[in-house]
């Protein structure tokens, strides 16, 4: 972190009022962040503030503005839709998180085994390159009632056909579905990356010992994977309660607001019922602090930053 | 596992190899039924689009692995190649009533996710090099303050950042889409500012010596310097920008500036309930992923080698 010694302005080429207000630190340093600076304060601070002070205030964007203290999260606390929303969210979360971590876990585990192939890596994380819109579109048409292929299949081994994300039972489970294989590629090549710090000499002692492949995994590649599991849970748990752009192509919220996540209850504030910025940015506050929340228990919980590497060595 | 237990009787340098293929089979095969899993959607959107969109056909053949009446109608529809007001009779019934010129979407996503890209990593590369090198009053909290930006929710900075939009009248323009990630982002300076500080200092001190100017010594040293990085750096922000689908549907829904990803939902939403366009659809589809997958052809072990980075930061 140290600066680069500065030569005394004395010196060759140094000289003059120009070359020492190029080479001064302080007027430099400020010099070059003054773009990300405005950019900061214009699309990151500002707004972060004035989300706060919309949230209370009834505003339709066309009016003034009216000043209505904690009104708009009375409303949102008394609005049923609103809670539900919650639940919905809630229940993607723990459909999507689980099984796409252990789905992770195994293929991330099982590809370190095998390959070093940087190729078979790239096609785990080809979906996670793909927009969501597009992943979204690819299994609509896969799940499709009449023409997907998904549902022939189960119409061939007996199951039957089923609505996928035209029923409300299973529709925010098919968009937990459509994320999961747009995910677990890419957070296994997170865990593959941390599977690669774990020495080798742990395994080899361990099977001196005696211990077999599942007694290691359990004794070794888990405890010592936590610093990338911990990194892998809180961003994908963030990620996950925002979910958004699958349901804009899947489903737009529906059937019968089934899929209505927390950001379709805060774009439906926006943009399809009554304008009304004021419950909206309320809405977006109240995700803010429920994030923040479960980011904090997460990082408790789960000792992020700790390492057992030392216990072993 | 049969053959585990008949060999049990025999001697251990026998029976280790044999366990051994045993779970190499088992791994491959896990391996490469997830290979399958993810490449495999791929396939049908390429073979959707090859086929002879008729209903009819479409229905008949639905599980066939190869496309039926193979054409590249639907790429010519998509691509604006054949007049869509000039398909007349039964075949017209289907096939989607919107707009369907992908040039122009392919260029706007293009234009967006090209300006987001160059100007964020310039002007991030420009702040990173500060936070490094330079010594000036609050640097460390400036610094602390940008990290705290990337736990903000989206949603938080969408709505103010859309009235804001709104209200410098830049709603349908590249110049709306385009300005909250051109300055900056929090997640660039943090990846940058890693490699700057792990940069050797010695040929920045020595061209200083020489007589260069600060400004000199980043852009014609430092910066020639990070090229791999940057590379990446710009490789992820590119396939950010064009990803992204909430921001632009917000303020570029305007057919001039709309983006691949929101065209490709409204080309949806236009297609005629019932029967829906499969084959336009995925032909659209596959239009828009066509660069990415470029991009990951030629630098696909960047992208992998720069996400096990990230999970280390």
């Amino acid at each position: 972190m140290a600066a680069i010694k500065l030569p005394a302005s004395s010196q060759p080429g140094q000289s003059g009022l120009i070359g020492r207000l190029a080479n001064n630190q302080v007027l430099l340093g400020y010099l070059f962040i003054l773009p990300s600076m405005i950019g900061f304060i214009v699309f990151f601070a500002l707004p972060a503030i004035r989300s706060v002070i919309i949230s209370f205030h009834e505003w339709n964007l066309l009016t003034d503005a009216e000043f209505v203290g904690l009104a708009n999260y009375q409303d949102i606390f008394s609005d049923d839709r609103f809670w539900r929303s919650l639940q919905i969210t809630v229940t993607y979360v723990m459909w999507n998180i689980p099984v796409q971590t252990v789905l992770a876990v195994v293929i991330a585990v099982f590809l370190e085994r095998i390959s070093n192939s940087s190729l078979l890596r790239g096609i785990m994380i080809l979906p996670w390159l793909m927009p969501n819109v597009i992943v979204a579109m690819l299994f609509v048409w896969l799940l499709d009632p009449t023409l997907g292929l998904v549902n022939i299949f189960l119409q061939n081994i007996g199951i039957g056909k089923q609505a996928f994300f035209g029923d409300p039972n299973q529709a925010i489970a098919s968009v937990a579905g459509v994320n999961i294989w747009r995910h677990m590629g890419y957070n296994a090549i997170l865990i593959y990356a941390g599977l690669k710090t774990i020495p080798r000499s742990l395994y080899e002692a361990a099977t001196v010992d005696g211990a077999n492949l599942w007694e290691q995994f359990w004794g070794i590649t888990l405890p010592l994977l936590r610093p990338v599991l911990v990194f892998v849970l809180v961003t994908s748990v963030i990620g996950s309660f925002q979910i958004f752009d699958t349901i804009a192509v899947a489903t737009e919220g529906g059937p019968a607001g089934a899929t209505r996540t927390i950001i379709v209850y805060i774009y439906e504030q926006v943009f399809e019922r009554r304008i009304n910025m004021g419950v909206a940015t309320a809405a977006s506050v109240v995700l803010f602090a429920i994030l923040i929340t479960v980011t904090i228990i997460q990082t408790r919980y789960l000792r992020a930053g700790q390492s057992d590497l030392a216990d072993y060595q | 596992m049969a053959t585990l237990s008949r060999t049990n009787g025999t001697a251990t340098e026998i029976r280790e190899p044999k366990r051994l293929n045993v779970a190499r089979i088992i791994t491959w095969i896990v391996v490469g039924f997830m290979v399958f899993i993810t490449l495999f959607p791929f396939y049908w959107v390429l073979r959707t689009a090859l086929t002879d969109p008729d209903f009819g056909t479409l229905f008949a053949h639905a599980s066939d692995l190869l496309p039926t009446n193979a054409t590249l109608f639907n790429f010519e529809r998509v691509l604006g190649m054949i007049d869509p007001s000039t398909i007349v009779g039964q075949e017209s019934a289907n096939l989607s009533a919107g707009t369907i010129n992908f040039w122009v979407y392919l260029r706007n996503s293009f234009i967006v996710a090209g300006l987001v890209t160059f100007g964020q990593t310039l002007f991030s590369s420009m702040a990173a090099y500060a936070f490094a090198r330079f010594k000036f009053p609050l640097r460390d909290q400036i610094f602390f303050v940008y990290l705290t930006g990337l736990m903000i929710p989206g949603i938080v900075l969408f709505i103010p950042n859309f009235v804001l939009i709104k209200q410098l009248g830049l709603i349908g323009t590249f110049a709306g889409i385009v300005a909250p990630g051109f300055l900056m982002s929090p997640f660039a300076i943090f990846f940058m500012r890693q490699f700057f500080i792990s940069l050797n200092k010695d040929l920045e001190e020595a061209a200083m010596l020489d007589g260069a100017t600060a400004f000199g010594v980043f852009w014609r040293i430092a910066i020639p310097l990070m090229r791999g990085p940057l590379l990446t750096l710009g490789l992820l922000t590119f396939i950010g920008a064009w990803n992204e689908y909430l921001w632009p549907f917000l303020v570029g829904r305007d057919e001039s500036v709309r983006v691949l990803t929101v065209a490709l939902n409204v080309f949806k939403s236009q297609t005629p309930q019932g029967a829906p366009d499969w084959a336009g659809l995925m032909a659209g589809t596959t239009v828009s992923i066509v660069p990415t997958i470029l991009l990951f052809i030629f630098f696909g072990r960047r992208v992998v080698d720069s996400i096990q980075f990230s999970g280390f930061k």
